[in-house]
């Protein structure tokens, strides 16, 4: 059976299972709303347009952070590669960083740019900056020495072997640190959502929940996963297969 | 003369400040034109003795003059092939071959230059292809364009074919000789094969170890092909071999006492 299929199947059986059980009330429908009433939740919500508006502004918040955040991860993650002395300092203080979710920084973030755009945005890109840095840290110290011997050979050296052949031989790397700054930019959006004001999904999923719309909470929670998957799985999967296997990295 | 290595010494220091001597007074003289193999026993220092030739690594003492120049660094006028293609896998083949040249001539007259080298080693049909869609031994082959294409008056081989199978280099070796005909390079060719530098070199250079110098200095005036000549062939195998054995029984010994030891 083709994974894809397995997949359908199991979905499938789950949303059937969690049919049944709320149809035959093995729980209450105020602690577990049922697939129906879920479904119904999400066709309102994106018919009143509440949910485009949700999905649009989280979006854009989202693609703001990642792009800064990658910029920025990058320009740092070469910076820590190129200089040791950067490495022993801000390389420390970088993996510190990375430990902590960046949803603490928030409360700092409101006092800096107000309870708007400005805090989760920022919160979005420390997000996503560390991963990418060390990743593309990584990428740059582990470009196989052999294709530097070989290109100084053929007469490259300085800048142009660093974007001719160490930077494209650190690709692999580089998709990988945005896949992951993706994932971790995402997970900070919601978290910053969920604590400031709308609109953007987490904040739908907060005040949903405040005025106990059950079913708008699993809703929002599904589309969030969805999204995840998706962006995860149809994306970044994709252009890391083909370039682990351009990059001969794969068999 | 062309190429002259003299009193080259390098001297390795461990994470323990031993001194281990790779290599001790290495001399040699290189005319213009020639295919040299040297040839010796597994650590003898035979890999660094090349890349330092390629300007990559810097001798301990002496000097190396190449064609009246000082090596200090790596240069077009010295082409390197190693053992493994070295290829960059996010280059096309001709990407790759047009590589060394994207500086030297303008786009179309690189596309043109690197058609006819992977044409020289029956590539063309490959030249749009990404180097993890070929076999290992058709790789060694685009990084053998590659190097030719740039034109270096000294071709530096680190024992391209030693992981190739058997058809494969005995295949490569037929083409080597041709290329090496037709451009009148010189050539110095790594290899602890006996028998592929006999089939190759009209010089070979026959390495010690620990530490590595060198032991016998043998010209090889056998006709080519050198296949119709199995009986010349066969007794400097012989002679080599011989030659060799020492040198492998030194190494096995150390070994041994070192295993006693620890
Ligand atoms: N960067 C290095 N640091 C320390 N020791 C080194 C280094 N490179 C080589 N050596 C030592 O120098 C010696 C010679 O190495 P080299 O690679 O030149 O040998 P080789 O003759 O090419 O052997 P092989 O046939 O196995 O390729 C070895 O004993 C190796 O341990
Ligand atoms: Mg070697």
């Amino acid at each position: 059976m083709k994974p894809a299929v397995k997949r359908l199947l199991f979905f499938t059986g789950l949303i059937v299972f969690w049919g049944l059980g709320s149809q035959f009330e093995l729980w209450h429908e105020t602690i577990l709303p049922s697939p129906f009433s879920v479904w119904d939740a999400l066709v309102a919500g994106f018919a009143d347009m509440t949910l485009v508006y949700d999905l649009v502004a989280s979006f854009r918040r989202l693609l703001i952070g990642l792009a800064v955040s990658l910029l920025i991860g990058t320009a740092l993650g070469i910076l820590l590669a190129r200089s040791k002395t950067a490495d022993d300092t801000i390389g420390s203080m970088v993996l510190a960083l990375q430990s902590v979710p960046s949803i603490i920084w928030l409360p700092l973030a409101m006092m800096w740019f107000g309870l708007g755009e400005g805090a989760i945005i920022f919160v979005v890109i420390l997000g996503g900056t560390f991963v990418m840095t060390l990743n593309v840290r990584t990428g740059i110290k582990n470009v196989n020495p052999l294709y530097i011997k070989a290109a100084r050979t053929m007469g490259s050296g300085g800048i142009d072997l660093f974007w001719k052949v160490i930077i494209p031989a650190s690709v692999p790397y580089l998709v990988t640190g945005a896949r992951l700054a993706w994932a971790f930019a995402w997970r900070a959006l919601m978290a910053g959502e969920l604590l400031s004001a709308g609109p953007g999904l987490g904040y739908t999923l907060r005040y949903a929940s405040d005025f106990g719309n059950m079913a708008l909470v699993i809703g929002v929670m599904i589309i969030i996963g969805v999204v995840g998957a998706v962006v995860d799985q149809l994306i970044f999967q994709r252009i890391e297969k083909n370039v682990l296997k351009r990059w001969g990295l794969e068999s | 003369m062309f190429i002259e290595i003299q009193h080259i010494n390098k001297i390795y220091t461990d994470k323990d400040n031993n001194a281990n001597t790779v290599l001790k007074d290495i001399n040699l003289e290189i005319p213009k034109g020639q295919f040299v193999s040297i040839l010796g026993p597994s650590g003898c220092g035979k890999s660094t003795l090349l890349s330092m030739i390629a300007g990559l690594t810097s001798a301990s003492s002496g000097g190396i003059v190449v064609d009246g120049k000082n090596v200090q660094k790596p240069g077009k006028d010295r082409g390197m092939v190693f053992q493994e293609a070295a290829l960059f896998p996010w280059m096309s083949v001709t990407e790759n071959v047009v590589f060394p040249l994207r500086k030297d001539m303008n786009n179309k007259q690189a596309a043109e230059r690197a058609r006819h080298f992977l044409q020289m080693v029956q590539l063309s049909n490959y030249a749009g292809h990404y180097p993890h869609e070929l076999s290992g031994g058709m790789q060694q082959r685009v990084s053998i364009a590659r190097t030719l294409a740039m034109d270096p008056a000294v071709l530096l081989m680190d024992e391209p074919f030693g992981a190739l199978d058997e058809q494969t280099r005995s295949r490569l070796h037929g083409q080597l000789e041709k290329i090496w005909i037709d451009t009148q390079k010189t050539i110095v060719f790594v290899t602890h094969s006996i028998s592929e530098s006999i089939k190759l070199s009209d010089r070979i250079v026959v390495m010690g170890t620990r530490p590595g110098t060198v032991i016998a200095d043998i010209e090889v005036d056998i006709p080519r092909p050198r296949d119709e000549h199995k009986q010349q062939v066969a007794a400097l195998e012989e002679r080599i071999m011989g030659l060799l054995k020492g040198e492998i029984d030194k190494v096995i010994n150390e070994e041994l006492a070192y295993e006693a030891r620890s």
